[in-house]
């Protein structure tokens, strides 16, 4: 690990004005990303600014009748939530097919969706990465490519965003709010949130440098059967090959989100309103510019035969 | 073997006797105010509790809450496996919460009261958890047994706090402490001995024997 400074900050105030004053400053909340990181001297930050001590860790009533959930609320409160267990089940069950309890207890709300969208040769130092090295090459093209994107990808990286929570987020319409330096407050759509990789893919965010996220707000409960399915090659504790997070209602309508296929959370509006039709019809819309793989080409009847099950599910 | 036990206690003597830990001093309040001289400096002083007794140290900031543990307090019993939150070797209880230690920097905890599997028993006195390790076999090498067990403590407290899990089947319903449930929730844990069925026994005795 390369040496760093560190300074603790007490409020939001106080952390954005720390991270402003500092250009080479970067927030830890949880930590359980960025320190395996900077073990590895993928992430080398001069100096931390520490924000367990801000607050922002309730989960509250907002005043149309969603929810508003403090970034620094742990993985494993926000699944235990009795309100988002309740109303936002596909948001609990996302959470709790992630990481392991360890992680879960560390992890925050802003750092799941902070994490690094990244893939085995982002960790390989040895081995170019344009995400780690901009402009360095892919090893991912012509290398192992099993786990990784299908869609939205570009010729410069086909890493997958791996969160869980993310995904159930966007099938939520989640909103992520945040406050600048100057004392700016704005409101992204989780759609607007994490970017696709184009020609650089080492920016995942629409963050701006030294941009602090409060909270992410939910909105009304939309009801429906809430639905978490997540394949992956073992049991428990490892990423997802395919997710899928729905939400389906009474008539057969409405809307799914996809994990472990790009980028970030995949979810299309014309797939959406393909969902009545069946999980053949809309798979088929929401990977309708699938670019696979040899290696990776599986996952796009995986999504169908995964969104069937959710949907079998939902009926049942 | 007796010999065998003689030279483990010789080497953790040795160990216990170049510990040049800072005597504690008492530990300050969460969130309590930094020093500004110390804000652009490489390390930092942190003031903690482990297993009931404050501890003062003065430590590079690189420095994780598993290295402090481990080479500066010379407590050895937390393990490091992996050093990257994959094998959770390194498990131990803050604030009564499991948390991989390896990923997470000892001046993060100010103020935090912390438990490692020293804290849990003592020879003689063994928490209820590794009495029934022993009695169901839990382990073979035992490298990743402190984490287990620590996780395992943690895992019934999560079940008793109504904590839902992946294989949790209704998210209204109270959780309880079956064999499935147990088992998901040690995922973090590895045994490359391959004790797991043992580990699964152990700690479906102890929930038995608390509900």
């Amino acid at each position: 690990m390369k040496a760093f400074t560190y300074e603790r900050a007490t409020s939001v105030q106080q952390a954005v004005s720390m991270a402003a004053s500092n250009p080479d400053a970067r927030f830890i909340a949880g930590g359980t990303n960025l320190l395996d990181l900077m073990k590895l001297q993928i992430e080398t930050p001069l100096h931390l600014i520490d924000i367990n001590h801000v607050g922002l860790d309730k989960i509250e009533a907002t005043d149309d009748g969603g929810l508003r959930i403090g970034a620094m609320v742990r993985n494993t409160a926000l699944a235990a939530d009795e309100h988002v267990r309740r109303d936002y089940s596909v948001l609990s069950r996302a959470l709790v097919a992630g990481a392991s309890g360890q992680l879960r207890n560390k992890a925050t709300t802003a750092g799941n969706l902070l994490q690094r969208t990244r893939c085995p040769y982002f960790y390989d130092t040895n081995q170019p990465c344009n995400k780690r090295q901009p402009g360095s090459g892919c090893s991912a093209f012509g290398g192992f490519s099993r786990q990784h994107a299908v869609v939205g990808t570009s010729e410069a990286c086909i890493a997958t965003h791996p969160s869980d929570m993310a995904i159930a987020m966007r099938a939520l319409d989640a909103k992520v709010e945040t406050v600048k330096g100057d004392g700016t407050r704005r409101t992204i759509p989780i759609a607007d949130f994490h970017r696709l990789p184009g020609d650089t893919p080492h920016i995942e965010t629409n963050l701006e440098r030294g941009e602090f996220i409060t909270a992410v707000t939910l909105p009304a409960p939309i009801g429906g059967k809430q639905i978490y399915r997540k394949v992956r090659d073992r049991a428990s504790y490892a990423f997802a090959l395919v997710s899928i997070a729905a939400v389906v209602q009474p008539d057969g309508t409405g809307r799914f989100a996809i994990g472990g296929v790009a980028h970030k959370p995949w979810r299309m509006g014309e797939a959406d309103a393909q969902l009545k039709a069946g999980a053949r019809e809309a798979a088929r819309a929401a990977l309708a510019d699938a670019r696979p793989t040899e290696q990776n080409r599986y996952k796009l009847d995986l999504v169908e035969r995964t969104l069937g099950a959710a949907l079998a599910e939902a009926k049942g | 073997m007796p010999r065998l036990v003689h030279l483990e206690v010789s080497r953790r003597d040795l160990l216990k006797s170049s510990a040049a830990t800072i005597a504690a001093t008492g530990v300050a309040g969460v969130g309590a105010a930094q020093p500004a001289e110390d804000k652009m400096k490489s390390s930092n002083t942190v003031s903690f509790t482990v297993n009931g007794k404050a501890e003062k140290l003065e430590l590079d900031n690189r420095t994780t809450l598993l290295d402090a543990l481990r080479e500066h307090l010379h407590m050895t019993g937390t393990k490091k496996g992996c050093d990257h939150g994959q094998c959770g070797a390194c498990t131990v209880l803050v604030a009564g919460q499991r948390i991989n230690s390896c990923l997470s920097l000892a001046v993060m905890h100010e103020g935090d009261e912390i438990t490692t599997i020293e804290g849990l028993g003592q020879p003689g006195a063994l928490h209820p958890m590794q009495t029934a390790f022993v009695k169901h076999d839990g382990f073979q090498c035992g490298y990743c047994t402190p984490g287990q067990i620590c996780s395992s403590v943690a895992v019934l407290e999560e079940i008793k706090a109504n904590i839902p899990s992946h294989v949790t089947k209704d998210m209204q319903a109270k959780v309880t402490a079956t064999p499935e449930e147990i088992r998901e929730r040690m995922s973090g844990n590895i045994c490359r001995c391959g004790a797991y069925s043992n580990i699964i026994e152990a700690i479906t005795d102890v929930a038995g024997s608390r509900a």
